[in-house]
């Protein structure tokens, strides 16, 4: 099943084995922003769709019967109050959460425990599947991290925002995520505390890469495989980690030049720490964000970013200026890797033999926000 | 719900999710109470009117008896009439 979210509500498709057959099911929450949705992948069919719309507050969704019914969470992500005419505990204005913004499920060992990130950048836990959510007071109550996150004028456009939150499958306690802007960091006390994990990040030219303010990575992926290996892609290009190291390799040096290496998602291959997917944009002059001169591609490594071998058998020719937003690329675990990808123009792709040929399963939906891949 | 500070509160679309009709009973001596008690009886509606930092939302208006009220230490009495509006906007 694949798990779609948009700007306009949430869409499931349900495919038959071979992944040749796609029965559409939806609008779920019509109306609604729907950053993620995602599956639960312990319990196999609890569903949280991170909600909000472009007037009421922010929600969860919660289902327990992979999306026949739903339920609204008690009590979604939201701030400590403060007192009127006070400031927070790190001392500045208290905050609001405008939306949620990425959900992980947490350790295989930890059932019902779930992440979320934030607009503005925090991050809550679940202990009970997403119907209660505590602030992890570490981030939030630091004021050299709330400085890190910058002012508004230093996030994307519809907020700045945390995401990419990774578990380590070895260790529940050790984690990453990413902030949009403000860097990408770890922890190893299960999000309590943080420390940023930057050097080599490159950021806008101009800007200085050791204010932690200006790096922006869109999107940071840990391999199945390799948990010691990670994939980022930023702002500022494509990056490879492998840890104990603590300084990113640019590696998207060697993507074609007259393409570039600025997007939006990563993929990283379930059981092949050298292989990864990106799917670049363009991102010149003004930055127009589309596929690079209407040309859509997706990009290949094999050998861990040494070389890109371009995928777009199947793709439109010319004349397609959409992309592909952050958590709209995702990929399956099949013997043969499914990819899939939603665009910016509301169509869905697939590719069932790992990026070689693809196929558009769905379109005139709404501008798609999330793709995620329900396997049971 | 108490006999005194009941005021009838009409819902705007967005949130009739929440109360199944466009009229509904609640009470409060203010807004704040009010709203409270609205969210007892409709669980979630008042995070979606009202964030955590009691800031009513953007976009939400608040009407008594006609008039816009921004406050939500507003006095309220018996009977009055509480119309909640969304202010629609974008695309």
């Amino acid at each position: 099943m694949l798990l779609v979210g948009t700007r306009k509500g949430a869409w499931l498709l349900h495919g038959d084995a071979k992944r040749r057959e796609w029965r559409v099911d939806g609008p779920h929450f019509l109306g609604h922003i729907i950053n993620h949705l995602v599956l639960d992948p312990r319990d196999g069919r609890t569903l949280l769709a991170a909600a909000s719309t472009g007037h009421l507050g922010p929600t969860l969704f919660r289902s327990t019967d992979l999306g026949r019914t739903w339920q609204e969470a008690a009590t979604p992500p939201a701030f400590p109050k403060v007192p009127a005419g006070s400031l927070d505990e790190a001392g500045l204005p208290p905050r609001s959460v405008k939306h949620t913004f990425w959900l992980t499920p947490g350790h295989a060992s930890q059932p019902g425990v779930w992440f979320a990130g934030t607009s503005p950048q925090a991050i809550f836990r679940s202990d009970d599947a997403g119907d209660t959510w505590h602030l992890l007071p570490g981030l939030h109550d630091n004021r050299q991290y709330r400085d890190w996150m910058g002012a508004e004028q230093d996030g994307t456009p519809d907020g700045p925002k945390l995401h990419s939150i990774l578990i380590d499958p070895r260790d529940a306690a050790h984690m990453y995520m990413g902030m949009s802007s403000g860097g990408v960091h770890e922890s190893r006390d299960g999000g309590r505390s943080w420390t940023p994990l930057v050097a080599g990040m490159a950021v806008v030219d101009g800007f200085d890469a050791s204010v932690m303010t200006f790096h922006d990575p869109h999107c940071v992926r840990l391999c199945p495989a390799n948990p010691d290996r990670l994939y980022q892609q930023n702002h500022c290009g494509i990056y490879r980690l492998d840890r104990p190291g603590t300084t990113w390799v640019r590696i998207g040096d060697h993507m074609p030049k007259s393409v570039g290496d600025v997007g939006f998602p990563m993929v990283v291959h379930p059981r092949d720490p050298d292989v990864a997917w990106v799917m670049p944009m363009n991102g010149t002059m003004v930055w127009p964000r589309t596929a690079p001169a209407g040309k859509p591609a997706v990009y290949v490594t094999r050998n861990g970013g040494a070389r890109w071998q371009r995928q777009d058998a199947g793709m439109p020719r010319g004349q397609a200026w959409w992309t592909v937003k952050r958590q709209a690329m995702t990929s399956d675990t099949q013997p043969s890797v499914g990819l899939y990808f939603g665009t910016t123009s509301g169509e869905l792709w697939l590719s069932r033999d790992e990026g070689k040929r693809w196929a558009c399963i769905a379109r005139h939906l709404p501008e798609i926000y999330s793709v995620e891949v329900a396997e049971r | 719900m108490p006999a005194r500070d009941r005021c009838k509160v009409s819902i705007p679309g967005p949130l009739l999710s929440y109360t199944g009709q466009r009229q509904v009973e609640a009470a409060g001596e203010t807004l704040d109470v009010l709203l409270r008690d609205l969210d007892a009886r409709f669980p979630g509606i008042r995070f979606r009117m009202v964030d955590e930092q009691d800031r009513v939302r953007p976009h939400m208006r608040v009407f008594i008896n006609g008039a816009q009220v921004f406050d939500l230490r507003h006095a309220l009495a018996d009977g009055d009439a509480v119309h909640i509006v969304q202010a629609l906007s974008g695309g």
